[in-house]
């Protein structure tokens, strides 16, 4: 299980747009082994979005460009793959599940179709018959009742949550080795969420595959990651697993996130449910810690010289000055400490154990 | 479905009969009369002449009569070419005009949905610039100004085309690119923007990300949501075929209906104008009809139902 599935090493990418170049993501470092599961969080526009679509390759060029980086699956290097070698790794060894299943479904196209496609485009010895069989199985395996009738609608016949269910019926189609999901959820109401979620956990345990989950709530985080990064004006500023992120975080942007979780008990700290202040422009990215302006904890420095990674642990990684030796030593402040633990104990009566990984 | 198929039909009827009275009120307001016109009848020949077809009753009972006789959908004999009957003259002129305007339909729309989709496909690169600009172009000019140049040019200087006349195929050719050039110009602006539009859409991101291919993107997935728009254009459109033939047809000199229709009006035909319009109405409403048809077997989202769309 040490062999890692997916490497990204310092990728970049740029948009040209009539403003300037945007530099939607600056220099990120992943990795993904074979059936485990990373977690990205971050705010909105931070990057996650581009990231997931870059490893697809599904960057539009123009305007997107690769500025730098290597995107290595499998040991071999996407970035400089051509479409036509891309099109035999999409959807075949890495799959995407979008974050609006609205609008992802082709609206004129028979669900069955559109499942089948995929069965048939990376398997050219199957026949249409035997295409049919699995894309039933797959609508019954996502949890959908009555799959043979079912296979024969059209999107609009389903609700949200069932297109959703579809949207990852398509991606487990080829069996893929990695799959992504890009905000599964939150185009969703919070029962539908709640199933998707076991929905995602359940392919987690009876598959193989490696799932990148894209999300900007550390609440659904503590239910499927083993692995986390925490992402911010197109950077990773903390990285580790799931036990460690939740236990002993070290970025203030992580405890901001950590605070801003939904309070499920006690609607008190309501100051801590958001991080005060906005992203970056990431046309002129500000010199130092990105961060800086909206850190409490802000030193000088943070606002001359960008951080490097800090090892915490082996597998524990922040990119904050507060980890500097010659830092003064910050603690969690007490009401995220608090909301944490509310979030820890909850997760434990039900039945969910945090970190597989690292213990 | 055959609910909203006699509801329509109720209002192709209502339709019509608001298009007889409207056009008989019009020709009776409009000055002269069919016998008139040219030659200065003596006035007792004259109103024998009226007395043969009726027109000197008093006019609600000329209205009765011709509600009658187009409820059995006969039009009576034509007022200037003596002996002939509407329906005879629509039988032999329709086939030809049907022939220019259908020939003139695949053009629209063939040249139109490839001219769109190519410059979608090269979105904001030179050959979407050269395509964007001729489409305005042939928007911008009116068929008969294009007629004329499309005779002056490959007709007389070039002799590759007959100037005019209607006799086989080959003569076909400048009027029906006449009449379609700016209906082109139009679609290809559509499938364009619509190409664009699906193009941005998640489903096509999706359709990516299963690693299908550009080509296999565009045929099996976002042209035939593009092309949507052009359904619904197509009534429209056969309006604006038929309009258009009116005008190509006298330029050109194709016996065609259209071509009928403008000079009874100038003649003053009653009985041919009453004829004509009724045709032309009954056909264009049964286009629309069976474009809205058709559009709900296209689109599973639109559910025919009792006239309303769900
Ligand atoms: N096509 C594009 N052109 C210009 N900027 C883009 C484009 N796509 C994304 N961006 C920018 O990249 C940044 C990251 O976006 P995104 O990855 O979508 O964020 P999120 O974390 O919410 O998924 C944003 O600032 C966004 O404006
Ligand atoms: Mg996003």
């Amino acid at each position: 299980m040490s062999e890692n599935l997916l490497e990204v090493k310092n990728l970049k990418i740029n948009f040209k747009t009539y403003a300037g170049i945007v530099q939607a993501v600056r220099g990120v470092n992943f990795e993904v082994k074979q059936g485990e599961t990373l977690c990205i969080v971050g705010e909105s526009g931070s990057g996650k979005s581009v990231t997931s679509n870059a490893l697809m390759k599904l960057i539009p060029q123009p305007p997107g460009i690769y500025e730098e980086g290597q995107i290595l699956f499998d040991g071999r290097d996407l970035v400089p793959m051509t479409e036509k070698e891309m099109t035999k790794i999409r959807g075949n060894e890495i799959a995407m599940i979008f974050q609006d299943p609205m609008t992802a479904l082709n609206p004129t196209m028979r669900i069955g179709k559109q499942i089948m496609e995929v069965i048939l485009k990376h398997n050219k010895n199957v026949s249409k018959a035997d295409a049919k069989k699995r894309a039933i199985e797959l609508i019954d395996q996502v949890g959908i009742p009555f799959p043979e009738q079912r296979f024969k609608q059209y999107p609009h016949e389903f609700s949200g949550g069932m297109r959703q269910r579809i949207v990852i019926a398509i991606a487990l189609a080829a069996e893929p080795k990695l799959l992504i999901a890009d905000e599964p959820t939150t185009a969703l109401d919070v029962t539908i969420q709640a199933q998707i979620i076991e929905l995602m956990k359940e392919i987690q345990r009876t598959s193989n595959t490696a799932i990148i989950f894209i999300t900007h709530d550390l609440g659904v985080v503590a239910n499927i990651a083993d692995r986390v990064a925490v992402m911010y004006a197109g950077q990773i500023v903390e990285y580790g697993t799931a036990n460690e992120i939740f236990y002993n975080p070290k970025h203030p942007y992580t405890w901001g996130l950590l605070g801003s979780m939904p309070d499920l008990d006690n609607d008190a700290d309501q100051l801590l449910r958001t991080i005060p202040g906005s992203p970056p422009d990431l046309i002129h990215p500000p010199k130092g810690d990105a961060f800086a302006a909206r850190n409490e904890y802000a030193m000088q420095i943070d606002y001359e010289q960008d951080p490097p990674m800090f090892e915490v642990s082996a597998t524990h990684f922040a990119k904050t000055w507060l980890l500097h030796p010659d830092a003064p030593n910050v603690p969690v402040p007490e009401a995220v400490r608090k909301r944490i633990e509310g979030y820890i104990q909850k997760n434990k009566e039900a039945g969910i154990d945090l970190g597989k990984v690292g213990e | 479905m055959l609910k909203y198929i006699l509801k329509r039909f109720v209002y192709i009827f209502i339709a019509l009969f608001l298009i007889i009275t409207i056009t008989f009120f019009l020709m009776r307001l409009a000055p002269g009369s069919p016998f008139a016109s040219e030659k200065s009848f003596p006035p007792e020949i004259e109103a024998q002449l009226n007395a043969e077809y009726g027109l000197d009753n008093p006019w609600y009972i000329q209205y009765k009569d011709y509600l009658i006789s187009t409820a059995q959908l006969d039009f009576g004999e034509s007022m200037k070419y003596k002996g002939r009957s509407t329906n005879d003259m629509i039988a032999e002129s329709f086939p030809i005009s049907l022939t220019l305007g259908v020939e003139a339909m695949i053009l629209a729309v063939g040249l139109g949905v490839l001219f769109g989709s190519v410059a979608a496909l090269y979105h904001n690169r030179g050959v979407d610039y050269v395509v964007t600009t001729i489409a305005v172009l042939g928007i911008s000019v009116p068929s008969f100004i294009l007629a004329g140049l499309l005779q002056y040019f490959l007709g007389l200087k070039l002799q590759l085309f007959p100037i005019s006349g209607w006799n086989g195929f080959i003569y076909s050719i400048l009027p029906a690119t006449a009449i379609a050039v700016t209906h082109m110009g139009f679609i290809a602006k559509l499938v364009r923007s619509s190409m664009l539009e699906q193009n941005n859409s998640e489903y096509v991101k999706m359709a990516r990300s299963k690693g299908l291919s550009k080509w296999g993107v565009l045929f099996k997935h976002s042209l035939r949501n593009a092309l949507l728009p052009v359904v619904t254009y197509l009534a429209p459109l056969f309006a604006g075929v038929i309009t258009g033939s009116f005008i190509v047809e006298q330029i050109f000199a194709i016996p065609g209906l259209g071509k009928y229709f403008v000079t009874s009006i100038t003649n003053r035909d009653y009985t041919v104008i009453m004829g004509t319009t009724v045709f032309y109405s009954i056909i264009l409403l049964l286009a629309v009809l069976i474009v809205d048809i058709l559009y709900g077997f296209i689109d599973p989202r639109i559910k025919l139902r009792g006239g309303k769309k769900a």
